[in-house]
């Protein structure tokens, strides 16, 4: 799984009220929520995002709420990876289970401006940065979090092992 | 189990994995409990039925609806949505559903003695750490896991390292247990314990009230749960601290020398002596939540608010954790005290706390909160401001009218 893609750059705590307010949890419809994405600390990014981009933050992701809809709005914008410092631990579960890629690496983000274009392999975890040139390793994943990633989601992971369980 | 030392964190997650665990293994674990809302189910079910292609829950005895978030309803979509809970609900059979006005979920969890001592229990809302004031492991999961549990009645953990906070000393007047949850977030940040356990010691004197306020903050922390050690006439046996358990750090604090405090916008661990914010004016005062909304902080606010009037221009907003404790501060007077002063009391629930109904804030406005999170648009307008502090600060802040030390009343 190799990604390709522009730069959103952000600080540390980036909040779920940020990634998606509250005021719009009465709907559950990706593109309503993706419209809405990071309203409240950048009104650009929901109108420019393109399929593909990647959002490089700082430490503490999507801490606060439980609410998945913090992750599936950032996918269904198009993102295709957050690279972080670090992730919040309840979004950091919600991304892998929805199969929105995320990987932790301090020095990737340090290294990174807004608007670079980073590759990324995720099975391998490495993060170049095609601007500078530079090279990063993140924290790899154990394998059973890569092979839910490589199913897309927890819930299609599970489907699958309970179809391996019945023939 | 486990035959040497443990952490609490370690000692729940071990005996239900039924085998010695350590800091960083990964474990699939049963669950005690399951705790979902109105906000969050109808996603659950949807995950569950379109999905997972699971028809009926693994078992309903174990699983707690409570409606909460957005209770009473306040637009169609939110009635259509709960209809759909409440249908759901009905089909599985699930005796432990709790309707509008019950209260907060996770007051409702621990009133109801649905959670107990050496459990685990999942919630589909981050501050399910507050299971950890009766020392159950408690912790918030999103709709996915949710739904995996509640068809498979299992779920997976990374087995946290623990931090211990070693308390000594007791509050001095007007401090309070918020104050401690804010000096706390203040010190490690709001990521001072991600991935992490707390375990909270000498504080057996502590009630279980502000018990429940000090667990449920420690997700602000970014903990997976928060834990207070049992008493022993409650706790199963093989359950309590043990001597030489390995902590990745101990904090030491003195409460004696603690102050009120307050976070200002825009994160939890923006924390500051409430003295060195005095004078800004406020437009709404809320107490209530699941971190602050129970008796002994409506007594607290009673206190100070007893034979005064709240300031003109300012609102407080007054809503019990739950409806035993809506009736309890009825029969005690402590209601007559608050209405008295000015104040207004609202559904039991979450009120206005996650911004969609019941006092939303318009842009410009100035809110001190009782609850857990100041969030940039957290309450509503995104150009509203949210500052969190104890029922004590919100009462004399109440009164004046701009944000004010209680120490000062």
């Amino acid at each position: 799984m190799s990604i390709r893609g522009r730069v959103w750059k952000y600080g540390d705590n980036v909040d779920t009220d940020a990634i998606i307010p509250a005021r719009y949890l009465n709907t559950s419809s990706e593109k309503e929520l993706a419209a809405h994405c990071m309203e409240d600390i950048d009104p650009s990014f929901a109108r420019e995002v393109k399929a593909g981009d990647i959002i490089v933050a700082g430490r503490n992701f999507g801490c606060g709420s439980s609410r998945e809809h913090a992750p599936v709005a950032i996918k269904a914008s198009g993102v295709a990876c957050v690279i972080a410092e670090t992730f919040a631990r309840i979004f950091f579960r919600n991304a892998i289970n929805i199969g929105l890629p995320i990987l932790e690496c301090p020095e990737a983000v340090q290294a990174t401006e807004a608007g670079q274009t980073l590759e990324v392999d995720l099975a391998k975890g490495i993060i170049r940065n095609l601007d500078t040139g530079q090279e990063f390793r993140a924290v790899p994943y154990p394998d059973f979090m890569l092979a839910i990633i490589d199913a897309g989601g927890l819930i299609e992971y599970t489907r699958r092992k309970l179809q391996q369980a019945r023939s | 189990m486990a035959t040497e030392a443990a952490t609490l964190a370690e000692q729940i997650i071990s005996h239900a994995a039924g085998k010695r665990v350590y800091p960083g293994d990964l474990v699939i674990v049963p669950v005690d409990r399951c705790m979902t809302h109105d906000s969050l189910t109808p996603e659950v079910i949807d995950a569950l039925h379109q999905d997972l292609g699971v028809e009926h829950i693994f078992d309903p005895s174990r699983v707690v609806v409570v409606m909460d978030h957005v209770a009473p309803a306040s637009s169609v979509a939110t009635a259509n949505a709960q209809v759909k809970v409440r249908q759901w609900v009905a089909q599985e059979g699930i005796e432990h559903f709790y309707q509008v006005g019950k209260g907060i979920c996770h007051q409702v969890m621990i009133e109801e003695g649905l959670v107990q001592p050496g459990q685990i229990a999942l919630g589909t809302d981050s501050h399910a750490t507050a299971y950890g004031a009766v020392c159950a492991f408690g912790t918030g999961v999103g709709t996915r896991d949710m739904a995996l549990t509640l068809a498979t009645g299992r779920t997976w953990f990374r087995v946290p390292e623990t931090i211990c906070i070693q308390v000594k000393g007791r509050f001095p007047e007007l401090v309070s247990a918020k104050d401690l949850s804010l000096h706390l977030c203040g010190l490690l940040g709001m990521d001072g314990a991600t991935y992490k356990a707390i375990e909270f010691h000498g504080l057996d004197w502590l009630p279980l009230d502000e018990r429940i306020t000090l667990c449920s903050m420690t997700t602000e922390l970014g903990a997976k749960a928060g834990l207070i050690p049992p008493s022993e006439k409650e706790a199963p046996p093989w359950l309590g601290v043990h001597p030489g358990a390995s902590y990745e750090r101990t904090i030491t604090v003195d409460l004696t020398n603690l102050v009120p405090l307050i976070a200002v916008p825009h994160q939890v661990d923006q924390v500051q002596p409430v003295a060195e914010v005095e004078g800004v004016p406020v437009d709404q005062v809320f107490l209530g939540t699941c971190t602050n909304g129970r008796l002994s902080d409506l007594r607290a606010a009673a206190r100070l608010l007893k034979g005064k009037h709240i300031a003109k221009g300012v609102r407080m907003l007054v809503i019990p954790a739950s409806h035993r404790v809506l009736k309890q501060a009825a029969a005690d007077g402590t209601l007559s005290i608050l209405l008295e002063a000015g104040a207004t009391i609202g559904t039991p629930g979450c009120g206005p706390c996650i911004g969609r109904h019941m006092g939303v804030l318009g842009a410009g406005e100035v809110c001190l909160s009782t609850g857990n999170r100041n969030f940039r648009g957290r309450m509503g307008s995104p150009e509203a401001r949210i500052y969190l502090g104890s029922p004590e600060t919100a009462a004399a802040t109440a009164l004046t009218g701009h944000i004010t030390d209680p120490r000062k009343i």
